[in-house]
């Protein structure tokens, strides 16, 4: 029992304390490309997710193998085979989602989040405390993808997973579909708002400010 | 050349990485604080892709490309599922070589690249323009001026954030939208501006 405390809290940090995607600025890239949809946004967290655990797993097993210099290369290599096996098996079995996502599953491999886990957090654990935290980070950041993906697809095109959940008003419904939310530009401010939310809830995470204000003089 | 010129627009502005496809976005805000520093990215970027992307290309054609193997009796092997490999080892040998070269004989370059070189291998603007290449089946004259304009768009794009970043430094904002909050919305803002030239392509 003692030894299964500690891995609670690193299951659980990720999701809201240590977010990685609004916290520490890690694999924004994905996370904003593939959220026009909720379906193609699960697609993504259960994708990176995988990799970002089988990669922590076993990079975390042969840590004591690997020499320092080359450690990038080893683990680059690692990440880029899982990503490629996740790519064939998604090209095999959901080719219409595959499709849209173009790229961007490919793109896993260099996604800072998995290097990031992996470099700090397997790299210096035994396999299953980082299996945890790369699975939680997983976590946190399907968490953020899928109420981004969400909100676009619910105000973009008024459905949600492709099912039509506010009635259109070409259909004799009230909903005007928002066409910017399927913008690149919907995204970022999403994103904005998230991460002012998030660090309105935990005022600890807001940035200490680079400039202060000169005092105000008291008015004689 | 009539066919170059507009692609590298196409490339810069129209299908910016940083703001239309939202790649590279990692170092594109951690690395947009000053002017100076976002110089050196944008530099290092417009370098590395312009190297890659026809490296890359070449690479696979010669070894990964459907029936790329047909001269030595074995037209049926196709290894373009190992290309995600392929192409990061290419990137990391580029970008190790570029910087072992710069320090060797362009000390005041190497010195203005700092430390982004070396991150720049993991930087998924970068692998993206070699599988966009890829996609698109660009010629080798084609994926050189891709690259080239891929490259110039992200440093034109990380630059103008950055100059923004420096004055917002003394806004009086809302605690929990300070620093990450005000950037994203910030990005945003910029990513409309170059949406508008989405617009002017189509027409």
């Amino acid at each position: 029992m003692t030894a299964r405390t500690p891995l609670w809290p690193i299951l659980t940090d990720p999701l809201l304390r240590q977010n990685p995607v609004t916290l520490q600025i890690l694999g924004i890239c994905s996370a904003l490309a593939v959220t026009t949809s909720l379906a193609t946004a699960i697609t993504m967290c259960v994708s990176l997710t995988v990799v970002v655990t089988l990669a922590a797993g076993l990079i975390s097993t042969i840590r004591r193998h690997i020499p320092d210099s080359i450690r990038l290369i080893v683990q680059i290599v690692i990440i880029a085979s899982l990503v490629i096996v996740i790519d064939q098996v998604l090209q095999a079995y959901f080719a219409e989602i595959s499709r849209t996502l173009s790229i961007f599953v490919a793109l896993i491999t260099t996604n800072c989040l998995v290097l990031g886990r992996t470099e700090s957090f397997a790299r210096h654990n035994a396999p299953l405390p980082a299996m945890t935290d790369a699975f939680g980070n997983g976590l946190g950041y399907s968490l953020i993808l899928v109420i981004i993906g969400g909100l676009r697809e619910l105000f973009g095109q008024g459905q949600l997973l492709g099912r039509q959940v506010l009635p259109l008003a070409e259909e004799g419904g009230w909903f005007t579909p928002l066409s910017l939310m399927l913008l690149a530009p919907s995204a970022f401010f999403m994103l904005g708002g998230l991460v002012w939310a998030i660090r309105s809830i935990r005022p600890e995470q807001a940035e200490v400010p680079e400039h202060m204000p000169p005092r105000a003089e008291p008015a004689e | 050349m009539s066919e170059l010129w507009p692609l590298f627009l196409r490339a810069t502005f129209v299908e910016n990485m940083p703001l239309s496809f939202f790649l590279g976005l990692c170092t594109f805000l951690a690395l947009s604080r000053r002017p100076e520093t976002a110089m050196g990215l944008g530099l290092a970027m417009i370098l590395v892709l312009g190297v890659t992307v026809p490296l890359n290309k070449i690479v696979y054609d010669a070894v990964l490309a459907a029936g790329a193997w047909g001269w030595a009796g074995l037209p049926e092997i196709d290894l373009s599922y190992l290309s995600l490999i392929a192409f990061i080892g290419v990137i990391a040998a580029t970008v190790q070589l570029i910087e072992m070269l710069t320090d060797r004989y362009l000390p005041a370059v190497h010195a203005a690249f700092g430390v982004f070189l070396p991150l720049l291998t993991v930087q998924c603007a970068i692998l993206a323009g070699s599988l966009f290449m890829v996609e698109r089946q660009y010629s080798l004259a084609e994926s050189a001026v891709f690259g080239l304009g891929a490259g110039t768009g992200f440093a034109i794009a990380v630059v103008m954030l950055s100059a923004v970043r420096s004055r917002l430094a003394y806004a009086d904002l809302p605690a929990g939208l300070r620093g990450l909050g005000i950037t994203f919305i910030f990005t945003g803002l910029l990513s409309l501006g170059f949406a508008s030239f989405a617009l002017m392509a189509a027409e």
